[in-house]
């Protein structure tokens, strides 16, 4: 039993060793050059309200460059609250009191 | 619950709340907010009345029929507003691409389908709300 825990401590360490090795390679917060700011989000920004008429870039996105995503999202909440009213309901039968 | 200062404040208070949630949802495209937000804030009115004035009254003010209805159209309404671009010959759920006239940005008619699927998703957020706190409050018999 003992040795067991040595080496899960051994396995843990080594593992957190190399998350830690990957978070330090990362690159630094806020800099303009940064992989995630490509070409998306700069159109995103730069073209909402040519392409959608709509001032808020966030309601342009949910409900026009996303709207599958949103429209799967309303299924999503349909199934939960049909889910909810199925299993929870107190279905009486007929004649039962 | 019987405690008259909280039934007159919120018979004071609700309807102006359940109005702001109707303007969130309408104003979604032009001002911060949107048609989730907007759908919580009406929704809440809603369990707020019935939890003053007892679940009965609300469960009268919002029948299970409306609800049920509201539920499923809200969510085939998306559909229909995304035949729209199917009808003129270019990819589901198409805006500009599909030939409507986007009006001027910052009114309220502007954004042609966004601000209608926006009233679509807005009204069926509350009806969902409303409908998972009436299951949840049913009492046992």
């Amino acid at each position: 039993m003992k040795i067991r825990n040595l080496l899960i401590l051994l396995v843990a360490l080594l593992a957190s060793y190399g998350m830690l090795i990957a978070a330090a390679e990362l690159p630094p917060y806020g800099i303009p050059d940064n992989p995630i700011h490509n070409q998306v989000s700069e159109r995103y920004v730069n073209g909402a309200l040519e392409d959608t008429g709509v001032p808020n870039i966030v309601t342009a996105i949910v409900l026009d460059y996303r709207a599958y995503d949103t429209m799967f999202e309303t299924i999503v909440l349909f199934t939960a609250a049909i889910a909810v009213v199925i299993t929870l309901k107190s279905w009486k039968k007929a004649g039962e009191r | 619950m019987k405690d008259f200062i909280l039934k007159r404040i919120s018979a004071i208070i609700l309807p102006f709340i359940c109005i702001y949630g109707f303007y969130v949802i309408l104003h979604g495209h032009i001002s911060p907010g949107g048609s989730f937000a907007g759908g919580i804030i009406v929704g809440l009115s809603f369990i707020a009345f019935s939890t003053v004035y007892g679940t009965e009254k609300g469960r009268s003010k919002l029948p299970e029929k409306v609800l049920i209805w509201i539920e499923s159209y809200g969510t085939l309404w998306y559909g229909i507003m995304g035949m729209v671009g199917i009808v003129k010959g270019v990819p589901f759920l198409a805006n500009k691409l599909a030939g409507i006239n986007l009006g001027e940005p910052g009114t309220l008619s502007s954004g042609g389908l966004i601000s209608l699927i926006g009233i679509g998703v807005g009204i069926r957020v509350a009806s969902t709300m409303v409908t998972l706190f009436f299951t949840l409050m049913e009492e046992e018999s």
